[in-house]
């Protein structure tokens, strides 16, 4: 039997119940956990036709594409295929593959800003290195993170943790780091002695180990990477375009000087055709059909011209997949599944939502009467030159306001004044120049401002229901 | 984002239920929603909720995460001393706790470490959330905390919700991190009546309480937009806006007499400045010592001693405003000058017995002077005055003196 019937011929309840069955047999259980296949057969059931049936099956289906778009975009699923770095990657392959297999020991540094794909370079690497099967038997891998082991002490442990050679020291005390570490890679040595397995060190987050006291574990790992003994290969990867400048001599003297740059060369065009690929359905989608229209519209909405806009918006401020990844995930959360398509709308809406300005949405929040000391310490500042100032000035500016210029606003008691104040601090919109200190009174403490002059009178545009008296007094040039 | 709560994956009944929990922001639940998909389903590594206090950040994500029955552990960071009493908890909610078992001083390392393993033992098949309210306390822990909290999703299925008042902007490191997903909790503009009229009293009619509330937020929305306190507010100040309809003398809908009555009161409950009883010297010894701090030593000939002559205009001259005593602060006295100013202020003759002496340590012990300098300097200790004008003006009505006449800035 054909798998589509044209519109007008009513399919039978049996017909139906073999096309659900067709669904539920595919690899990926279309339907979601909650919704038992024998429930679905029942209401297809009593709903004799292909198009009652309809909506239960795209529902499953659009809960699927979610569930894949969504690993694509939060899980940061490895792509067989990264783009864009050939080079690199062959690079890095390349001397990988002479540590393990040719016994030669290497160091190199992968340098990126964020999200520029240097992990993703390197789980790629490792993953087809692995493949071949002398590397699987004799090559260990040792992932450190600079965020995680803080200290010598632990990055050690966590070493011995992840070569497995807890038995092997057990109690043994050390003199130094040195020490450790050679027993450590002495314990690797195969039966006949001859020769040691190879090693390779991955250190996440590079630069936090250059401060490290002495920074002595990475002056251990290059130096054993430059003595003949253990093939060992350090690979290091930072955001950090200066990372050499924070090596001491000794320790930069080992390193092999060997860079990796991933400074992504994009262009807007690549961008928009990258854009397009992640937002669309992979080749082994259960229902092609599906696929297939998902796919057509994603093509159309990269053409409109209104999102072309938006997304040239976005990689003017940051090339990087990550903040993409931001702004399709909260163009994706607006897609209900009785209209499974994405629409310009909702990229624009996502687009205006990463880019708000999070201190004008505080300012909206706050009361009429902090918004004024606000307005007050604009005021200060611009006539004392940007002079710190505190309660006390704050204060008689506005206290200046209120006689001279307001009809609006309540002459308020000092404590509710400074209530005000130090909800302000709180919310850190001020903040004090020497720290908090207890020897300075709360009234006479010297603070700062943290808000442009621009978005206090943006802020102000927004305010809702702003009396005019304060609205001038903000304009005003001179309190 | 959708208006209403509609999400595949979860039932009917329990949306509903959550909507009706969480009046007036059912627009920022949705969205919050959208952003966890289907329980099974991956969110974003890490959403920062931000916005003022009381408007809903920790009820709304609590109630979205307890009434659909997602797996999450909340913490307050404020509760937590020291990150290992933050791993413990994460741990102990998430997993058996049991299994757990962690060090003395867990470093994130430990963490990570015992998460790994945990999960291997028990893998999540829903999304996990861990829920960190205040979390600019996280700031001043550790500095790689933050950073390995956003990235947390690289072990597993699991989303970290860090809620907050401050601004994303003040949290970020250095070096940068990965930057989570931002939501804001906008102030509730019209809904703000609707939620404080619920808390009516059952004696009195909806109105009422709503006629009620109106005044309420006229007076004090202009200073406090905060619903906690409002609510408070509105507790406290509710027996005496029925008062004259207890008594019987106005019914509920003279609605001009009870805003009259009720007004002024309102506009009291404002005021919170209080005044201690001090013993008649005490009082003024601390007339004496604001007298000293906010008068530069020059200038006590002038009020002090009774037939000064004539002042040279030069040595007068009206200084800028910004440099007003009052705007500066207090400036440190010498005890012989405090001393000096008391005498000439106080009309008895008075010896220098130890009893005054006595009487100035403990304006110290109250706080109202504060002693500058080293506390072995006993033969000339410095002091200075740390109590306000509005409250110096209250004692010294108290005792019929004029201390407006006696002060430099206010000549």
């Amino acid at each position: 039997m054909s798998k589509r019937k044209s519109k007008d011929t009513q399919w039978t309840a049996g017909e139906c119940v073999s096309q659900v069955r067709i669904y539920i047999n595919v690899k990926y259980c279309v339907f979601c956990t909650y919704l038992n296949p024998r429930i679905l057969i029942q209401s297809v059931k009593s709903a004799p036709c292909y198009r009652c049936a309809l909506p239960y099956i795209l529902l499953a289906l659009f809960g699927q594409a979610q569930k894949i778009l969504r690993e694509r975009y939060c899980y940061q699923r490895v792509p067989s295929s990264p783009v864009g770095i050939e080079s690199q990657r062959k690079n890095l392959l390349e001397l990988l593959r002479r540590t393990a297999i040719h016994g030669e020991s290497n160091s190199v540094l992968i340098v990126g800003p964020r999200g520029s794909g240097k992990t993703m370079l390197l789980k790629s690497v490792l993953k087809e290195l692995f493949e071949v099967r002398e590397v699987q038997s004799n090559v260990l891998l040792v992932h450190l993170n600079g965020l995680l082991q803080t200290d010598d002490k632990i990055a050690l442990k966590e070493i011995t943790r992840q070569l497995q050679l807890e038995n092997v020291v057990g109690d043994k005390v050390f003199g130094s780091f040195a020490e450790n570490l050679t027993f450590l890679l002495e314990a690797l040595k195969k039966g006949n002695r001859s020769s040691s397995r190879p090693v390779i060190f991955t250190l996440d987050e590079f630069d936090l180990f250059a401060h490290h006291k002495n920074q002595t574990l990475l002056y251990n790992l290059l130096d054993i990477s430059q003595s003949a003994q253990t093939p060992v290969a350090v690979v290091g990867l930072t955001c950090r375009l200066d990372v050499l400048e924070l090596l001491e001599k000794r320790v930069k003297s080992r390193f092999s000087h060997r860079q990796i740059h991933l400074l992504n060369p994009m262009d807007f065009h690549q961008y928009i055709e990258t854009t397009q690929e992640h937002l669309g359905l992979p080749q082994d989608f259960p229902d092609e059909r599906f696929a297939q229209e998902w796919n057509s519209s994603i093509k159309m909405l990269c053409e409109d011209r209104s999102v072309k806009d938006v997304l040239r918006k976005h990689f003017n401020t940051s090339k990087d997949f990550r903040s993409l990844h931001m702004l399709l995930l909260m163009a994706l959360s607006r897609v209900t599944p009785t209209n499974p398509t994405i629409k310009p709308g909702d990229i624009q809406e996502a687009s205006r939502l990463c880019s708000m300005d999070a201190k004008a949405n505080i300012l909206h929040g706050l009361s009429i009467l902090e918004l004024c000391l606000i307005i007050a310490m604009k005021h200060l500042s611009e006539l004392y030159d940007g002079e710190p100032f505190n309660f006390q000035m704050v204060h008689n500016e506005f206290k200046k306001f209120i006689q001279r210029k307001s009809h609006s606003i309540h002459n308020f008691e000092t404590p509710v004044v400074l209530k005000a104040f130090e909800h302000l601090q709180q919310l850190e919109l001020i903040n004090p120049m020497d720290g908090p200190s207890a020897k300075i009174q709360k009234e006479y403490q010297l603070v700062k401002l943290m808000l442009d002059h621009s978005q206090i009178m943006e802020a102000l545009q927004k305010y809702p229901q702003c009396p005019t008296d304060v609205k001038q007094w903000a304009t005003s040039a001179f309190g | 984002m959708p208006a209403e709560l509609r999400q595949q994956g979860y039932s009917e009944a329990q949306l509903r239920l959550v909507s009706e929990k969480v009046p007036c922001r059912e627009a920022q639940a949705a969205a919050l929603l959208a952003l966890f998909g289907e329980p099974d389903h991956y969110s974003f590594p890490s959403i920062f909720i931000y916005g003022h206090r009381a408007m809903g950040k920790s009820h709304v994500t609590l109630t979205l995460l307890r009434e659909l029955q997602m797996p999450h552990v909340v913490v307050s960071c404020v509760e937590c001393v020291s990150p290992g009493l933050l791993f413990e908890q994460v741990l102990g909610s998430l997993f058996d706790s049991s299994a757990v078992t962690l060090s003395r001083s867990p470093s994130l390392s430990d963490f990570v470490r015992l998460y790994r393993q945990l999960c291997a033992e028990d893998s999540a098949k829903h999304t996990r959330y861990i829920v960190l309210d205040r979390a600019e306390v996280l700031r001043d822990m550790s500095a790689n905390l933050l950073p390995g909290f956003l990235r947390l999703q690289e072990l597993d299925n699991v989303t970290v919700i860090l809620l907050s008042e401050i601004v994303w902007d003040k949290f970020r490191p250095s070096t940068g991190c990965f930057e989570p997903l931002q939501l804001h909790f906008p102030d509730y503009s019209k809904g703000l009546q609707q939620i404080l009229a619920q808390d009516s009293h059952p004696s009195y009619s909806a109105e009422l309480y709503t006629f009620y509330i109106n005044i309420l937020l006229g007076v004090f929305y202009s200073v406090c937009k905060d619903l906690r306190e409002l609510r408070h507010l509105a507790a406290l100040n509710f027996p005496k806006f029925c008062e004259p309809l207890e008594k019987g003398e106005a019914e509920e809908s003279d609605t001009h007499k009870l805003w009259r009555n009720i007004e002024p009161h309102l506009k009291k409950a404002m005021q919170t400045v209080y005044l201690r009883e001090l013993p008649y010297y005490s009082k003024f010894l601390l007339i004496a010592a604001y007298l000293a701090s906010y008068n530069p030593a020059r200038t006590d000939r002038r009020f002090f001693v009774k037939h000064h002559g004539k002042i040279r205009k030069t040595t007068f001259l009206k200084k800028h405003e910004k440099t007003s005593n009052h705007l500066l602060g207090p400036k440190p006295f010498p005890l012989d000058r405090l001393l000096a100013i008391f005498y000439s202020v106080v009309d008895s003759r008075v010896a220098p017995t130890a009893s005054i002496f006595s009487q100035i340590s403990s304006l110290v012990t109250l706080q109202l002077l504060t002693q500058v300098g080293h506390d072995d300097q006993l033969d000339n200790p410095k002091y200075k005055c740390t109590v306000s004008l509005d409250f110096i003006r209250a004692i010294a009505r108290t005792v019929g003196f004029d201390i407006l006449r006696y002060l430099y800035d206010f000549l």
